[in-house]
């Protein structure tokens, strides 16, 4: 998944990491399409999280493969087609690992913020942390 | 709605995304609503319908980059559609190496046939060892075309030269029935190798296994077109000889026809690799029409058989037959898979596979009990072991196989499931042939 630049914007990897999760989290909601998830993406990060948005169908191709979602074609109320996805039963229990995985990790490196940058409060750390390794 | 002036633009870069092979009319549809949506909403917030245009086609990303992130996803396509990436830019060119393959294997076959002499009696080695004169020559042409590491080639080359020995060692009987099976299962075994070949030593790799099934698939249909253009010019040929000299018709139309059937070996492979640009697969297609077809007459065959019992007139033959009846049934359900757009396929189709894979079971369970029966009665013969062996390994495969198609229908499941059992299951078919060839004679003490 491809970010744009700018100073408060994610860490590209991070972004491609954070991709999956993300859109299954949004499906598993509600059934959407393509365009209403980059806006609901955007919503959620508060614009911070930058798509290529080209490149969320290839990862919505995927996950359709994969099984975690699935997809229809429907109707934009204007009458036209429009493929909308909504998570599966697995692509649920995906999610559950997911978040799982992410929380370890935010577990494990809440621990070391505090020992390698103890000015800082812990959300300027997370913000710092991805901006100072570019 | 964007106004006419974006409208042109819309479709010139519609026609761009549309350029890369992987990325189909669908999601070309996907991609516009996408840049149509922002567009208007652009343009809600005060733009001009050319920046909405220029800031939407931004933000959906420069097309190269974009396609070929479908490209990495849908890479199935590029075998469909695109022409085979050649990487070997210097070296022999492509069609050279092809025709110095085909020559070889059409010069070896001639050159057995005249040291075999078969029409005067000899040579039932001749027959046996055919498919080790037109095969090896085709996996080496794929060790060559694929660039195989050395060792990997000299690992083939000693199951090649092995098989070889074996068949043409082992003390037969004559006209015994083991040296009939191991003719019949050495193309198969050889066929394995050729397959490694193609894939270029990468086994372990489940896409790479799927690819060579579609090979196999559309190397046969090739195949028998090559055999059919090849059969109208061999019959046009004699037409025009024979009134001038009919002596010569039978000995050029022998040679004719076993250069022409050696040689076609390598070019249908050639073929099915250069023209994946051209062409839908045909095997898909044909699985599609053939499988209700083959489904009907199942069904009307289990339900004859449920009532006329299979007890009265079985006859061993009848194994083979079933043998043969999987085989078809596995072939419907395997290509039906290696069809791409596979998330597409109707729900309706895999309904009646399964009623094809299901009423196949039922058949073949009817004759193995009565065959389990018979073997009890007279005991083991290598045509029984054979056949009754290829029986149980594909009535495993079908049975998991309907099981998956079940699953897969109760959207449990992804497609890909049975593909990855498919590809999975392969070395069974390849260990079960080399065993046949190597093994089951000297078990038999080569009757």
């Amino acid at each position: 998944m491809g970010a744009g630049g700018g100073a408060v914007n994610i860490d590209k990897d991070l972004v491609a990491a954070m991709a999956t999760p993300l859109v299954l989290a949004i499906l598993a909601e509600d059934a959407s399409y393509g365009y209403a998830i980059l806006k609901r993406v955007r919503e959620l990060s508060e614009g911070e999280l930058e798509w290529t948005d080209g490149m969320l169908y290839p990862l919505l191709h995927r996950l359709e493969r994969l099984g975690y979602i699935r997809a229809e074609w429907g109707a934009s109320p204007e009458g036209r087609r429009r493929k909308y996805y909504e998570a599966t039963n697995a692509g649920r229990a995906q999610l559950a690992e997911q978040r799982r995985q992410w929380v370890t990790a935010t577990r494990a490196l809440g621990g070391l913020w505090d020992l390698a940058l103890p000015a800082a409060g812990p959300g300027a750390a997370v913000a710092r942390g991805a901006g100072a390794s570019a | 709605m964007s106004m006419p002036a974006s409208e042109s633009q819309i479709v010139e870069w519609r026609a761009a995304v549309l350029a890369s092979p992987a990325v189909d009319e669908a999601d070309a549809d996907e991609l516009e609503a996408h840049l149509r949506e922002q567009i208007t909403d652009l343009e809600a917030a005060g733009l001009s319908n050319d920046e909405a245009f220029l800031i939407a086609v931004r933000r959906l990303g420069q097309v190269d980059r974009v396609t070929a992130e479908f490209a990495r996803e849908h890479s199935d396509r590029l075998w469909k559609q695109l022409t085979l990436v050649r990487p070997e830019v210097e070296g022999p060119h492509p069609i050279l190496t092809m025709l110095g393959f085909a020559a070889l294997a059409a010069v070896l076959t001639q050159a057995a046939w005249l040291a075999a002499n078969p029409m005067s009696g000899g040579g039932g080695w001749y027959i046996r060892d055919l498919s080790l004169l037109v095969l090896t020559p085709l996996a080496a042409y794929f060790a060559v075309l694929r660039r195989m590491p050395v060792p990997r080639v000299l690992m083939l080359a000693v199951v090649v030269v092995v098989l070889a020995l074996a068949v043409n060692l082992f003390p037969f009987a004559p006209g015994s029935s083991t040296s009939i099976l191991v003719a019949i299962h050495l193309p198969v075994a050889l066929w394995c190798v050729v397959g490694v070949a193609y894939v270029g030593g990468d086994v372990p790799s489940s896409s790479k296994r799927m690819d060579f099934i579609r090979f196999t698939g559309e190397w046969a249909i090739y195949y028998a077109m090559i055999a059919l253009g090849g059969g109208v010019l061999l019959g046009l040929t004699m037409l025009v000889l024979t009134p001038i000299v009919p002596a010569a018709v039978g000995g050029v139309s022998q040679w004719m026809l076993t250069l022409g059937a050696a040689g076609a070996v390598v070019v249908a492979a050639w073929l099915v690799e250069a023209k994946k640009s051209v062409i839908e697969n045909i095997a898909p297609v044909l699985t599609l029409i053939f499988t209700p077809l083959f489904a009907a007459m199942l069904v009307v065959s289990s339900v004859a058989y449920l009532i006329a019992g299979v007890g009265h007139d079985f006859n061993r033959d009848l194994l083979t037959v079933f043998d043969l009846l999987l085989l078809v049934v596995l072939s419907l359900v395997v290509y039906s898979i290696s069809a791409r757009e596979s998330t597409r396929s109707g729900r309706a189709m895999d309904g009646i596979r399964l009623v094809a894979v299901v009423a196949a079971l039922l058949l073949d369970a009817l004759v193995l009990a009565s065959m389990f029966v018979r073997v009890g009665e007279f005991g083991f013969t290598p045509n029984r072991v054979a056949a009754l062996g290829l029986n149980i390994i594909l009535l495993v495969n079908l049975a998991v196989a309907a099981w998956l198609i079940v699953r897969q229908l109760g959207g449990r499941i992804p497609g890909m499931r049975l593909e990855r059992w498919q590809t999975g299951y392969l070395p069974v078919f390849a260990v079960w042939v080399m065993l046949m060839v190597l093994a089951l004679p000297p078990v038999f003490r080569f009757e």
